[in-house]
């Protein structure tokens, strides 16, 4: 070994990326484990409409099924593009709008 | 009295389930259990080659299946321990050789042959063979490598045999579910470079019921044809000897999950 490698960088601790990765996905599988499966494409429909008047990205959609007491709960939740001005000149920061439906 | 059925299980493909469900099945056997491994790899018949049995293959689990052998004819015997048979894969392309009640049909046999242990081999996937696979088990051995797909794949498992299993449609109770990391490596964990046992756990919210060392001796094992559990000086076989005696309700601490510590005349000298 010589002198110089003292200087090197040690390899990168990639365990704890691998630990933080598999966290954010393994959750975000489980929430949506034995919704129905018309659920991503009912996501990607209703995209399509949100785009017609306010330009948004997948990603600021989402859709949680929580079940209790015997119910489902289907929560869709849109955030709205930061200082962009909504369509019909509403404008709104970070709004989310919530519809439940049982 | 009916056999109890543990599935070893993965999703994801060479993270060792063959390897496992071979050294399971004679670890049970050398416990004194009357023990049946079955290959649910239907196309791609493996289990016997690891079990050192592949040119005694005479009818397999298909054949049984569709009524061309009976179920005495099938099981091949294994040449170390009295009480352990194999039972191969066809290698037939079709997949749609199994079918749920053939599956059933092949495990009430064994337990009516006195059977206390069927362990069912399941192939790579979430399709029909790895789902006929676990449908009828009462224990899981989910095999995980510290491996980013690898543990995504078996959480994906673990929710299937929460929900499409035998025991999840009837209600009779959750399958007893077992997690397994295999080729575990403490030197690479020591050095940040690899998830942890403790990683693995949190991940996944279970706790391992063993831990297997990556290991030289599992390939030498399965060159012979001899499941690494029989080579009692192998860390591997001594971690999967663990492994067994846990299922069986044994408790025993973890061991080669740390790296060994160095003496004084190898710190100064090396090696």
């Amino acid at each position: 070994m010589g002198i110089l490698d003292f200087l090197k960088r040690k390899p990168e601790a990639t365990a704890s990326v691998a630990r933080e990765r598999l966290r954010i996905i393994v959750a975000q599988e489980r929430s949506t484990r034995g919704a129905p499966d018309y659920l991503p494409m009912m996501r990607n429909e209703l995209l399509e409409v949100i785009k017609k008047y306010v330009q948004v990205d997948i990603d600021a959609i989402s859709i949680n099924v929580e079940r209790d007491s015997g119910q489902e709960i289907l929560e869709l939740s849109v955030t709205l593009p930061e200082g962009k001005p909504a369509a019909k000149g509403e404008t709104r920061d970070e709004a989310k709008d919530k519809t439940r439906t049982g | 009295m009916t056999a109890e059925i543990i599935v070893v299980t993965s999703g994801k493909g060479g993270v060792g389930k063959t390897t496992t469900s071979a050294s399971l099945a004679t670890g049970l056997a050398m416990a004194g259990k009357k023990t049946a491994v079955i290959d649910f790899d239907v196309g791609l018949r493996n289990l016997d080659l690891i079990m050192g049995c592949e040119r005694r293959v005479v009818y397999d689990f298909v054949n049984v299946v569709h009524g061309e052998a009976t179920l005495k004819q099938s099981l091949i015997k294994d040449k170390r321990y009295d009480n352990l048979y194999v039972l191969a894969a066809s290698q037939t392309r079709d997949k749609d050789a199994l079918t749920q009640e053939g599956v059933e049909k092949v495990l009430d046999g064994l337990s009516g042959e006195g059977f206390d242990y069927v362990v069912c081999d399941s192939p790579a996937g979430i399709e029909k063979g790895a789902h006929l696979a676990m449908y009828f088990a009462d224990h899981a051995v989910v095999v995980v490598n510290p491996e980013v797909s690898s543990v995504r794949d078996s959480d994906r498992i673990l929710g299937l045999l929460a929900s499409k299993t035998r025991r999840a449609e009837k209600g009779e109770g959750p399958v007893i579910q077992h997690l397994l990391l295999t080729r575990y490596n403490p030197a690479r964990v020591a050095i940040g470079e690899m998830l942890s046992v403790k990683d693995v756990e949190e991940i996944l919210g279970i706790e391992v019921v063993g831990v297997i060392p990556e290991s030289e001796n599992v390939l030498t094992a399965s060159n012979n044809g001899i499941p690494v559990i029989v080579d009692v000086n192998s860390q591997a076989g001594q971690a999967y000897s663990d492994t067994v005696a846990r299922i069986l309700g044994e408790e025993r601490p973890l061991r080669f999950v740390d790296v060994p510590k160095k003496g004084f005349l190898q710190r100064v000298f090396g090696g």
